[in-house]
């Protein structure tokens, strides 16, 4: 998608060619003209869950609506796969729509007068797809959002969840590549928009699609983006993933509208861990150790045999063996050890149990870093510039 | 001068409206004339045939028929309800005049419906349409129906067509707006749902809109059979045979008792086509659906 713009309203070139000049949306004086989008540009990457991230009217919906033309645009171009949505012809797009992308709306959308099966069918059947791949499909779909058994079930007869589910299941029947999601968990309950947003995730392991999904719930687009598009008065304000926009924010805007994240949710051992500075291999010798830990005031160390996490020593497991041997002979094997991508929140209670840092390591258990209690601490405090002279005007 | 124009006041001139339009009629009866031989033919042809049809069966057989009907479509009350009131036509020998009038009645209703639905749909796709349509909408329901009467004889002469066309004039209006209504009405984000995954129009107009416009299309022809059946006394001063006609006898020649017999005969009518088609809506996908949504 590149240096899109969408104008509502008469004279909407004359908007484009003034925003295009340097106009800012709210100056645009133009008598019932709407900027919704302003100079987007961004790439979805094969296989991610790209997350457009922003308050009620900063575009969001729109733009999600011109990926797939059900809003044309002003002026710019959407690129699937190197081909231009803009050229079309309305067959091409519809063609475009069936094959290759499918959307799942906030409200549902789920045709009332038809059951669940059938509303699960509906893309197969738009695409003349014959009957008996299409209840093969339908059934696959329904098991995979978990509604197997419900087939003949009408959406009034759902609860709002289960009906969202149906939604999923419906564009992922379609199976198409491509997965447009408008503020699909917006209308649920707290605690299903969790259930949904997890069984999302699981679904995209599963599958892989490339999803561009769309809210107004920070918290949201952390949990489920690998990247987040911020947007602000029709403008893209950053692209990042959700550990970049927390610790380097692009303006005050995004720095303010972060600031209420629960980070520890949205960090992972990776972001808060340091290099393994000072560790110790097996056959390093107790005297030795025990002089290291000293000088540095160390209370546990970890053992690195090769590369790989071998476990940790304690300052008072090395005093007690007096000097004698070596540490692989006081080695606690058991020590406590996280992969990279641990929330930090799960980081705590493990942290506090340990007597040495936590050991980082890969799946094949290779030794990537430590986390400590003071860099566990570090990660809760705000120490962007942008943050502080907010928190000063505040 | 400058008196007498004050004395008489002034005025704007007169506009000859009324020669126009009979030039229109004496027109078109010059140079359409085959049209209107064909339309004639068809209705004739449908309303003396469904007509006959009904007269043909014994009064016992068709009472039956009304009440099994009646039965089948709303619950066994309303077949009693039916089998009662059809007995008491039958009772004041009017069973073959209100089949005549249920012929007419029937015809009219039916091109009224394939004229109003269509009609409805275009207005509600497309504004241009919607902003022609509904000015001539108004001025159909408005103009009084004798004024269009009497044209309608020249074209069709005397019997039941010329009655069937001035009823499909008069019953047309509520089943387009209620077409068009409904069809408006559906949420737009089935709409976009249907072209998110697709869908060309025409299969969104039959799948999605019209489905979930069926209620009020439903209510459109519910509307357009009660305002026929308002017609027949009209029809029947045009010579179209039925109840109409002997009310509009009986009224000419101070006949109170045998007017009122044949307008019960319209009553009962009335009364059983309007409970047969209101079902008929709440029985469309989207009553179906209100209701198991409703149970459940």
């Amino acid at each position: 998608m590149e240096n899109l713009y969408k104008v509502f309203g008469r004279r909407a070139t004359e908007a484009v060619r003034r925003l295009e000049s340097g106009t800012d949306r709210a100056e645009l004086e133009l008598p019932g003209v709407t900027a919704a989008v302003v100079d987007a540009s961004f790439t979805v990457e094969r296989g991610e869950i790209f997350v457009v991230m922003g308050l009620s009217g900063s575009g969001k919906s729109t733009l999600l609506r011109t990926l797939n033309g059900l809003l044309p645009v002003t002026s710019g171009r959407v690129l699937v796969d190197d081909t231009d949505l803009t050229g079309m012809t309305p067959a091409q797009v519809r063609e475009l729509r069936q094959q290759r992308m499918s959307m799942v709306f906030q409200h549902f959308a789920l045709f009332p007068h038809r059951t669940v099966e059938e509303n699960v069918a509906y893309g197969l059947s738009v695409q003349g797809t014959a009957r008996e791949r299409q209840r093969t499909r339908t059934a696959e779909a329904l098991e995979l959002v978990g509604l197997t058994g419900w087939e003949d079930r009408l959406p009034g007869e759902l609860s709002g969840g289960m009906r969202q589910r149906v939604g999923l299941a419906r564009a992922l029947a379609a199976d198409t590549e491509i997965l447009l999601m408008d503020e699909a968990f917006s209308a649920l309950d707290p605690l299903i928009r969790k259930e949904m947003q997890d069984q999302l995730l699981n679904l995209q392991r599963q599958l892989g699609k490339t999803i561009v999904f769309i809210t107004h719930d920070l918290n949201e687009a952390m949990r489920l983006g690998d990247r987040i598009a911020m947007m602000r008065d029709g403008r893209i304000v950053q692209v990042a993933t959700a550990t970049e926009m927390l610790t380097a924010p692009a303006d005050e805007y995004v720095a303010r509208f972060v600031r209420d994240v629960d980070r520890t949710r949205v960090l992972t051992a990776s972001a808060v861990m340091e290099p393994a500075g000072i560790s110790f291999t097996p056959a390093t010798t107790l005297a030795e150790a025990q002089e290291t830990m000293r000088r540095h005031e160390l209370t546990g160390v970890l053992v690195a045999d090769g590369g790989t996490f071998a476990g940790a020593v304690t300052r008072g497991a090395v005093s007690a063996a007096d000097g004698a041997g070596s540490v692989a002979d006081v080695l606690d094997r058991s020590a406590a050890r996280v992969t990279a991508d641990t929330p930090v929140a799960d980081l705590f209670g493990v942290s506090a149990a340990a007597p040495a840092p936590l050991a980082v390591v890969d799946g094949a258990g290779a030794l990537l870093g430590m986390v400590t209690q003071q860099s566990l601490l570090r990660s809760l405090s705000i120490t962007e510039d942008a943050e502080e002279e907010v928190d000063a005007h505040a | 001068m400058r008196e007498l124009f004050l004395a008489d006041g002034w005025h704007v001139p007169r506009i000859p409206v009324g020669d126009w339009f009979a030039a229109i009629v004496d027109w078109l009866q010059n140079n359409i004339g085959p049209f209107f031989d064909f339309v004639d033919m068809v209705v004739n042809g449908a309303v003396t045939g469904l007509a006959s049809a009904l007269s043909w069966l014994p009064s016992l057989v068709l009472i039956l028929v009304f009440a099994a009907l009646g039965w089948w479509v709303r619950g066994w009350r309303f077949g009693l309800v039916s089998l009662i009131g059809f007995a008491v036509v039958d009772g004041l020998s009017e069973l073959p005049s209100a089949m005549e009038t249920l012929a007419q009645v029937l015809v009219a209703g039916v091109v009224a419906v394939l004229i109003a639905v269509p009609v409805g749909i275009a207005a509600a796709r497309n504004a241009a349409v919607s902003r022609v349509v509904k000015p001539v909408l108004d001025f159909m329901q408005t103009l009084p129906s004798f004024v269009y009467l009497i044209p309608v004889v020249v074209f069709f002469s005397i019997g039941p067509v010329p009655g069937v066309v001035a009823t499909v004039v008069f019953a047309l209006p509520p089943g387009v707006r209620l077409t068009e209504l409904g069809i408006r009405q559906v949420d737009p984000e089935m709409v976009e749902a249907g072209e998110a995954f697709g869908s060309p129009p025409g299969r969104i107009l039959t799948e999605i809109q019209i489905p979930l416009a069926m209620p009020s299309i439903m209510a459109g022809i519910n509307q357009i059979i009660m305002l026929s059946l308002s017609m027949v006394v009209i029809s029947g001063m045009v010579g179209a045979p039925g109840l109409g006609s002997e009310v509009y006898a009986a009224v000419t020649s101070l006949k109170i008792g045998q007017g009122f017999e044949a307008g019960l005969g319209v009553v009962v009518l009335a009364i059983y086509l309007d409970r047969l088609t209101s079902t008929l809506g709440a029985r469309s996908a989207v009553g179906r659906a209100r209701r198991r949504t409703a149970a459940a």
